[in-house]
């Protein structure tokens, strides 16, 4: 249980134990963070420097129809995956938590490996597989489905940006919906089929309204990142499926617009916290209900 | 006549339900397999692109396209590759001094937090958290222009910055669940038998910190060893990772030296994340 410091100990003690961590994430957090605000008002000088004149300019520049475009092919792939996602792992999930408590740990533990694996290999394993002479054509021409002549690349496109995402955050649905579905009180399910429930009445009105929020905390645990990505399409995508982390880092890199960036990045968080928050107050509601 | 004709129909019901019985147990097995084969196939999906990495490591060929024999070559191409050597290094001390940097920082405050209450908290809370919603492009970009700012020059220095920056929040969130299972009991009874505050904390509250403190250490290290997007903002020349610099070989030509490096890479993190929870399984057990 939390105390209050009273005596002048325990308040040099908690300001101890704070001071250090808080130092840290002020220096190197809140004011970098504060900083990202600030040039997002500003101007670009000619040469990238920066002009310090407060205006909206690089909101308002936002609103161009090219960027607005690569927000929304952002948002889309980042919702295609999630729903992909939820529809591989869900039922993944379901199985685990069906099997026998001794090998359910080790059907974890496999399923974990790949997820604590660096995961700029495993995007680089995709960009192998996919490429115009990788496994995958090689398997279709074994197969004669296509031949050596006519083989595409799968590379540089919205669906190997979506396969690469969905390899990395799968995982993380996975776990989302096993911890709520071994938490299902079993007595209800066969309450419901003692009520003449067919199963899938029985799934859709018992199994799956009290597995919701593994639904919404894998969800967001998948689109949260997939829409800030910046690896897989810069690896997968080669350019031609830009995502707004690719935005936001050719105007550090080619671009060398800092402010514009800034900007950028501002829209970003305040999307991710935004919905963090809907999340947490989503958990709080679900809580005070139970 | 009574007793007869319930007797027949008796004996058709048994039939019947016997061959429902057969049917359900027939559609259930059929279900099973099912399920299992779609499992199996989820595995297939995670694990072969890793598998295929692995082999095409051992690829005679210049590419790692098509097979065309067995040879170890670029694991000797790998060992005498000094670019490679190099982040390896570099990798290893960002890794490890962020992770022994942020492990104490992220327990003390952990412990801070979690014991007391002050009206700061949730601004406290708020801090913790927000590293870990907001994306790392975002974190990378505003240390980048932090570090800029300061005229700071890009190094290792901002990177173990940067990444203990991150780190902190983690190994804080695994220590304060730690401590949330505890409670206080063993603590209260340690001062009833008259342990000072200081003998109270180091031979009572640490001890049972342990496993969470080597936990959020773990995660750390891995988080650490994993990041590429952080790193690559906040490293200047010559302070290149693993992650980074396999990313740049990407980027030229792709040659099963990269296959060959991932695959030790694999390797490494296959062996010591197991050991790793099972080491902090036997410390929670003791």
């Amino acid at each position: 249980m939390a105390i209050e410091p009273r005596t002048r100990r325990e308040r040099i003690t908690l300001g101890v134990l704070l001071s250090p961590g808080l130092f840290w994430l002020i220096f190197f957090f809140a004011l970098p963070f504060l900083l990202i605000f600030i040039y997002s008002f500003l101007d670009r000088g000619k040469f990238g420097g920066l002009v310090w004149e407060f205006q909206f300019d690089n909101y308002i520049r936002f609103a161009d129809q090219l960027y607005i475009r690569i927000f929304i092919r952002s948002i889309i792939i980042a919702a295609i995956t999630t729903v992909i996602c939820l529809l591989i792992g869900y039922p993944m999930a379901y199985w685990m938590a069906l099997q026998p408590s001794r090998t359910r740990n080790t059907l974890l533990l496999v399923i974990m490996l790949p997820f604590w694996t660096n995961f700029v290999i495993r995007t680089y394993a995709w960009r192998m597989i996919l490429a115009r002479q990788g496994q995958i054509n090689q398997l279709l021409i074994a197969l004669n489905i296509i031949t050596k002549e006519n083989a595409p690349t799968y590379l540089n496109t919205n669906g190997a940006v979506i396969l690469g995402l969905i390899y990395i955050w799968l995982v993380a649905m996975i776990l989302a919906c096993y911890a709520s579905i071994t938490g299902l009180d079993r007595s209800l399910l066969e309450a419901a089929q003692d009520l003449f429930a067919n199963p899938v009445r029985t799934f859709f009105r018992v199994t799956l309204p009290l597995t919701l929020p593994g639904i919404i905390s894998g969800s967001i645990l998948v689109f949260v990142p997939s829409f800030g990505a910046f690896v897989t399409p810069d690896m997968l995508g080669g350019g031609k499926a830009d995502m707004i982390g690719n935005l936001i880092s050719q105007q550090f890199g080619e671009a060398s617009d800092w402010p514009f960036g800034s900007a950028i990045s501002t829209i970003l968080m305040v999307v991710m916290l935004f919905g963090t928050l809907l999340y947490f107050r989503g958990l709080r509601r679900e809580k005070v209900q139970s | 006549m009574t007793d007869q004709i319930p007797s027949k129909t008796h004996q058709t019901q048994l039939r019947l339900d016997y061959l429902a019985k057969g049917y359900a147990s027939f559609i259930n097995r059929l279900k099973q397999l099912f399920f299992n084969g779609y499992a199996g196939l989820v595995y297939l999906f995670l694990y072969a692109p890793i598998i295929l990495l692995v082999v095409y490591s051992f690829n005679e060929s210049r590419f790692p396209t098509y097979w065309t024999g067995f040879t170890l070559q670029w694991y000797r191409v790998l060992f005498d590759d000094h670019l490679v050597g190099a982040a390896l290094k570099n990798t290893l001390i960002v890794a490890t001094s962020s992770t022994i940097i942020s492990t104490i920082i992220g327990t003390m405050i952990a412990i801070g937090v979690e014991r007391y209450r002050f009206r700061t908290k949730p601004v406290v809370d708020g801090l913790l958290i927000m590293p870990i919603i907001i994306p790392d492009i975002a974190m990378a970009i505003m240390l980048l222009v932090f570090f800029k700012l300061i005229k700071m020059n890009l190094g290792l220095y901002t990177i173990i910055i940067a990444h203990v920056a991150f780190n902190i929040s983690f190994v804080a969130i695994i220590v304060r669940a730690r401590m949330a299972t505890l409670g206080t009991a063993m603590e209260e009874a340690a001062s009833d038998l008259y342990a000072n505050e200081w003998q109270t904390f180091w031979r009572v509250t640490f001890p049972l910190l342990i496993p969470g403190i080597l936990g959020g250490a773990l995660f750390a290290f891995t988080l650490s060893l994993d990041d590429f997007v952080i790193t690559n903002f906040t490293s200047g020349p010559g302070s290149t990772t693993l992650p980074v610099r396999i990313v740049g070989m990407t980027r030229r030509n792709i040659t099963p030296e990269i296959n060959a490096l991932s695959t030790l890479m694999l390797i490494s993190a296959m062996t010591l994340v197991p050991l790793s929870l099972w080491l902090q399984r036997r410390a929670k057990m003791s």
